[in-house]
């Protein structure tokens, strides 16, 4: 029994973002005009994959306790990137994901090592480093567009659908989720993720390996960020450097985490709650065009959404016993 | 007796060095030696004209940073600050249009929606007790909403008034007035943070809330003013924008959120709070005014110029933001 109540407090957080999500998407789907047809649900899981490959990014490092405010501009670089290698033959295109994906891999390398050698805080230190991978960005794709010959094959086959009904990111998601998050989340390293993100003194105490956990989370940050960019590549055919783009992905990143559940004080939470989170946040923000609102009043609706499921937090306030727990 | 004793115990006077911290002298070294860097490309880089108007154009920044480092004195962080830029140019632009009354009132008006927006901030963080880069995020989405909703997703048609025009682009015995607007709130700022118990309130937080409040000091009210303090500085920054440019346009502000946040850090304020002053984040602006101008002077295109800015700060910040290690 206890232990079931322990398992429940520990996945709330997702469970809410869950719940929110599917509350949100009935919303959407009732209201809209072609109904629940795989199409329209095609359309609702690639713009939500996207944005899910970024908030998993930022999870792993918010995990750490720390953030990562250049997901969005590597997202940006690895979609620009991958605008110029997914040319040719699929062995060639094979090359170029790799060649994007390590891309990414390196970019969260240099983040690890700046926060763990360079002994800087992670929100300022991601802020310098987002400003170099976006200049890298505009330096190779000055222009949005993309390469000639560009290869779609494996886009089209990416964000269609499997036998027709699926959408085929949202498969590539779930294997992703059980390919990489759940054998990280029992592995040591992931354990040690979460020591580190509790109270990294006690995790150092205990012999937890603190530097390889958030060297590993900064690094599976790069790796989901680039994800993320190759697929927007999937969607778009092209590359665009685009500053506003990027700023509004990090910022994203953010509000989908926290309401996903996972704390930006670190050491609680899941990546499956920041799919979930991405999700309703996107679902929230479609669910204007149903209701044939003015489209001025969408970012209103979702600031006002977005502030009032953030206040969900403060929820908190009741169970304090003592004033001085408020200032934990 | 051993009072006397005491007494008799010269404290040893804190001398020159001791008082200037590393990181402020790291912050105007690295200035003198972009001066030098920029000279060798082209001697108008020691001109006073140059030197003044770079001055102003760092005034904007300057009035900005100035609340921002309030906030990250509390350990805290305000990423409101695009949007009340914003939202502080669009209102006190907006007044103007309101006939000669208006005109009197563009720049309170503007300064107080900026007040209400970090209002809710700090509402937010002191009594919801949610932590700020969220509330902050969310309330600067719905700061946009409204502005969106406002002008219908277009530029504003309202100009600025003769007054903002004034403060912004005026000059008083040679000396243009956001310079001198921004000297004011400085001094404002360091007799704040230095010599009045909300000020030593602010670094007692930043340090230690549970032991701050323990002391006596109404936290939350503090931190509630703090938010309130930089929203209006936020917005008195948009205000100035506004008369400088002549009206407001839509994501102005999104151009000042990370260079402020960065100005501050670098002046070796610590972003967990508590440690910092106000001479540092002069230099941070100063600073960050200068290399964005050496760079577009230089004529190095926009991703070499994003690459060296990015570059420059890591630097700096391995040269001093280093904590100290826990081992």
């Amino acid at each position: 029994m206890i232990g079931l109540r322990y398992r429940f407090a520990e996945q709330r957080g997702m469970l809410l973002a869950l719940a929110i999500f599917i509350l949100m998407f009935t919303l959407y789907v009732a209201n809209h005009p072609a109904g629940f047809t795989p199409n329209v649900v095609q359309t609702a899981a690639n713009k939500g994959v996207l944005l899910a490959l970024v908030a998993m990014a930022q999870t792993f490092v918010v995990l750490t306790a720390g953030i990562d405010l250049s997901v969005g501009m590597i997202f940006i670089l690895a979609n620009c990137l991958a605008s110029y290698l997914l040319v040719g033959t699929p062995v060639s295109v094979a090359l170029g994901v790799s060649g994007v994906l390590l891309t990414g891999l390196a970019c969260g390398a240099v983040n690890g090592l700046l926060v763990i050698y360079g002994r800087l805080q992670p929100i300022v230190i991601t802020i310098a480093t987002g400003a170099v991978f976006f200049g890298i960005a505009l330096w190779i794709r000055p222009y949005p567009g993309s390469a000639d010959g560009f290869s779609s094959d494996l886009a089209d086959a990416l964000t269609g659908k499997v036998f027709g009904v699926f959408p085929a990111s949202l498969l590539f998601l779930i294997v992703l989720v059980l390919v990489v998050w759940v054998p990280f989340r029992r592995s040591v390293v992931g354990r040690a993720v979460y020591a580190v993100g509790s109270s990294e003194p006690a995790a150092y105490m205990s012999g937890v390996p603190v530097k390889r956990a958030k060297f590993t989370a900064y690094v599976l940050s790069g790796l989901f960020a680039a994800m993320g960019g190759l697929f927007m590549t999937f969607f778009t055919y092209s590359g665009e450097a685009s500053l506003a783009n990027g700023n509004t992905y990090t910022l994203s990143s953010i509000a989908a985490v926290v309401l996903g559940g996972v704390s930006l004080f670190g050491g609680r939470g899941s990546a499956i709650g920041a799919i979930f989170g991405a999700l309703a946040f996107r679902a929230i923000g479609d669910l204007l065009f149903v209701f044939d609102f003015d489209p001025l009043w969408q970012p209103l609706f979702q600031g006002v959404v977005l502030l009032l499921a953030v206040s969900l937090g403060a929820a908190r306030l009741f169970q304090v016993r003592n004033r001085l727990d408020l200032f934990t | 007796m051993t009072t006397e004793k005491l007494d008799t115990v010269k404290a040893p006077r804190p001398n020159w060095t001791s008082r200037i911290d590393l990181p402020v002298a790291t912050a105007f070294g690295c200035i003198i030696l972009l001066l030098l860097i920029g000279s060798l490309y082209s001697p108008n880089f020691l001109s006073p004209e140059y030197l003044l108007q770079q001055l102003k154009v760092g005034a904007f920044l300057g009035v900005i940073a100035t609340g921002m480092m309030l906030v990250i004195l509390l350990g805290q962080i305000d990423l409101s600050v695009p949007w009340a830029v914003t939202l502080g140019a669009m209102m006190a632009s907006a007044a103007t249009a309101y006939g000669p009354m208006g005109e009197v009132l563009a720049i309170p008006f503007g300064v107080l929606c900026g007040v209400l927006m970090g209002l809710v901030n700090g509402i937010g963080v002191a009594y919801l007790r949610i932590p700020s880069m969220i509330v902050t995020l969310a309330v600067n989405v719905v700061a946009q909403g409204l502005m969106v909703a406002y002008t219908g997703g277009f530029a504003p048609v309202d100009s600025a008034s003769p007054a903002m025009r004034y403060l912004a682009a005026g000059t008083l015995m040679g000396i243009p007035n956001a310079v001198i607007v921004w000297a004011v709130t400085g001094i404002l700022a360091v007799f704040l943070l230095g010599r009045t118990t909300f000020g030593r309130a602010i670094y007692g937080i930043g340090n230690k809330e549970a032991a701050a409040y323990l002391s006596g000091v109404p936290t939350q009210r503090v931190v509630m003013i703090a938010f309130a303090l930089c929203g209006g500085l936020a917005a008195f920054g948009g205000v100035l924008l506004a008369g400088y440019a002549g009206k407001a346009a839509q994501s102005m502000g999104d151009a000042y959120l990370l260079p402020a946040i960065a100005a501050v850090v670098l002046g070796g304020t610590s972003i967990l709070g508590g440690r910092g002053n106000y001479l540092g984040t002069i230099a941070g602006v100063i600073l960050i005014t200068l290399l964005q101008s050496i760079l577009s002077v230089m004529q190095i295109a926009e991703f070499g110029r994003q690459i060296i800015y990015g570059g420059v700060i890591i630097v700096m910040l391995l040269l001093y933001g280093r904590e100290k290690s826990g081992r």
